[in-house]
């Protein structure tokens, strides 16, 4: 079909402004905004792997602060205990922590839908915050941890020190293929039998879909992308701390996916990039109060504005 | 065995101030299908309100009831200001709307009262010897007291007229409306009550551990977890489920720390969920 192709087109267009601007963006904005940018990137790629759940299957996760944290937790073991420290190792071990966290988390949670869903991922990752909490020998406990960045680099070749426009670019280069992965995931007769859950579970069972297998695999597919933040953040920021598992965390990625706009990838980076730079403006006359114009705003937009501010365009965006 | 009773009589003390949280989401969720993540700030709320009319009153239980009537006035008019227009919407935008209730409710008493916790005194300070410890009157009293509450609750939707609105909107919620109970009203009314009882608890358990911004977070999640252990809805369920969680953390708090018996009410709640996912204390459908 012709007219499709040109919308396409479009897409694709848009697309690639936005990665050009994200790629010039380090070298142009000034030390702060940089790192702000960079944190945006991070936040939006947790909030996109739960929309895999949210916006795709229909499934609210209130619990990925769990394989986030994981995730930041496992690229501590791999940068704490392999001398140099090295960043591919840190990924790998992030990566399989958030997986295994996942998968046990997804075998008990997807037996059960909705609100009861919700309100088990919230409290696995409870869980896990109460064992790093008060398991201090090896978490740290309250401090967290704390290790030297890795550089960025293959073992035995070279290796370049992390300079904040190379983090940048890195991080802009995960999250753009996480996004693409993502996307083609949606489009994939897999992601089809994830919306068709959505849409009408009891019928998607009826067809012959073994629904609870389909879902297992969203949680651990959407928890391998948030551990894949996770191990971003702690690599940005040098620590890893229980903070980051608390569900608060949890609540702020629904948040993102709700003011971005559900089922759209992009929407919850958007809803990330909103929330931060709301936090930001209103914490210089606020101070830490901020979250009180925050969460009105929030609120009136729950109340106004369900689908989000990309949400006018969750059409085109999965075309 | 000493301990082992004291931890008996303390589980079953908190137990029942958890019931009294849990009874009013219960009650919320049964008849407004709202998952409600602001209860626990109500309770921090209401507990601030004991403080103040403390301060203004000087009498520890006309405080209580007037922190009650505060609240409960305060969430009529959230309710209809918040809630209401999402009625009839999937129930995850009353789970963020009430979220986002909650991050403004909190960090406004944060705003309002500062981080230092604030004192409010028990009415009672006498003791009796039970083993090893000088155990307080006020705890017995307190638990009585959330026992007598619930009761009254219970009997209000049994035998009270409006109360009868109150299950009749529960169980179909056109056909009530169809035989001309105001069904909006009723919601708020329902909101009112439940956020009461909240407050209520706030200001009984107050005094044991001083008042904070941040004293309802613990307390929403196990009355979360206890609402669906005892089955969503299910009002005698909530309150056996209460003192079940609070009974198993009790003894788990003798072997392990107190932080980390929190564990086994979640465990308690995943067996839950997977074994008899309609709530623990519900008699199986036939």
């Amino acid at each position: 079909m012709p007219a499709a192709r040109t919308d396409n087109r479009g897409y694709w267009i848009g697309f690639a402004v936005v990665l050009a601007l994200l790629f010039v963006a380090p070298l142009v904005l000034p030390e702060f905004w940089r790192r702000f940018t960079t944190e945006i990137l991070i936040w939006g790629l947790l909030a996109m792997s739960s929309d895999i759940l949210i916006g795709y299957t229909g499934m609210v996760s209130f619990g990925h602060s769990a394989f986030f944290g994981l995730g930041m937790y496992g690229a501590a073991a791999a940068l704490l205990t392999v001398r140099p420290p090295n960043l591919w190792l840190a990924l790998a071990y992030g990566l399989v922590a958030a997986a295994v966290v996942a998968a046990f988390v997804a075998y008990f949670s997807t037996r059960l839908r909705d609100i009861y869903f919700a309100i088990t991922t919230l409290v696995f990752s409870q869980i896990f915050y109460v064992i790093i909490f008060t398991w201090t020998e090896v978490t740290g406990g309250e401090n967290g941890l704390t290790f030297r960045q890795p550089a960025l680099g293959v073992p035995g070749l070279f290796a370049i020190p992390f300079t904040p426009v190379t983090l940048h670019w890195f991080v802009v280069a995960i999250v753009t293929i996480s996004y693409l992965l993502l996307r083609r995931i949606t489009q994939s007769p897999f992601g089809m039998v994830l919306q068709s859950i959505r849409e009408n579970e009891p019928r998607t069972r009826a067809i012959g879909y073994a629904v609870e297998r389909y879902k297992i695999v969203a949680v651990m597919l959407s928890g391998v992308f948030a551990g894949l933040a996770g191990v971003l953040y702690a690599v940005q920021n040098k620590f890893a701390a229980p903070d980051f598992v608390f569900f608060l965390i949890s609540g702020e990625v629904v948040i993102f996916n709700m003011l971005g706009g559900m089922g759209t990838l992009v929407g919850p980076i958007a809803g990330a990039a909103f929330f931060l730079i709301l936090r930001e403006t209103f914490s210089r006359f606020w101070t830490e109060f901020y979250l009180i114009p925050v969460g009105v705003i929030f609120t009136l937009m729950v109340i106004f504005v369900p689908q989000g501010l990309l949400g006018f365009a969750r059409r085109a965006l999965n075309r | 065995m000493d301990a082992f009773l004291i931890q008996t009589l303390n589980g079953v003390v908190n137990g029942l101030i958890l019931a009294l949280v849990a009874s009013g989401l219960t009650l919320i969720f049964g008849i407004m299908d709202v998952v409600n993540f602001a209860h626990g700030e109500l309770f921090m709320l209401g507990a601030y309100a004991g403080v103040i009319w403390l301060a203004v009153t000087g009498n520890f239980w006309v405080a209580l009831l007037a922190a009650a009537v505060t609240i409960a006035v305060l969430s009529a008019a959230l309710q209809v200001v918040a809630l209401r227009p999402l009625l009839g919407r999937d129930p995850l935008y009353t789970i963020l709307g009430t979220f986002g209730i909650s991050l403004v409710l909190q960090n406004y008493a944060l705003w309002q009262f500062g981080p230092v916790p604030r004192k409010l005194t028990e009415p009672l300070t006498g003791h009796f010897r039970l083993f090893y410890l000088e155990y307080p009157y006020y705890r017995i009293v307190m638990a009585l007291l959330s026992a007598a509450i619930i009761g009254a609750l219970w009997a209000f939707l049994k035998y009270g007229k409006y109360g009868i609105w109150i299950r009749a909107t529960t169980q179909d919620r056109v056909m009530a409306a169809a035989m001309g109970i105001p069904v909006p009203i009723v919601h708020t009314v329902v909101f009112a009550i439940g956020a009461s009882m909240a407050a209520a608890s706030g200001v009984l358990f107050g005094p044991l551990v001083g008042v904070t911004h941040a004293m309802g977070a613990d307390w929403v999640l196990k009355a979360f977890v206890v609402v669906v252990v005892g089955g969503m809805g299910n009002l005698a369920g909530s309150i056996l489920a209460s003192i079940f969680i609070s009974l198993l953390e009790a003894y788990a708090s003798l072997i392990v720390s107190p932080a980390q018996a929190v564990i086994v009410a979640f465990i308690a709640l995943i067996v839950t969920l997977l074994v008899r996912p309609t709530g623990l204390f519900v008699p199986t459908p036939k």
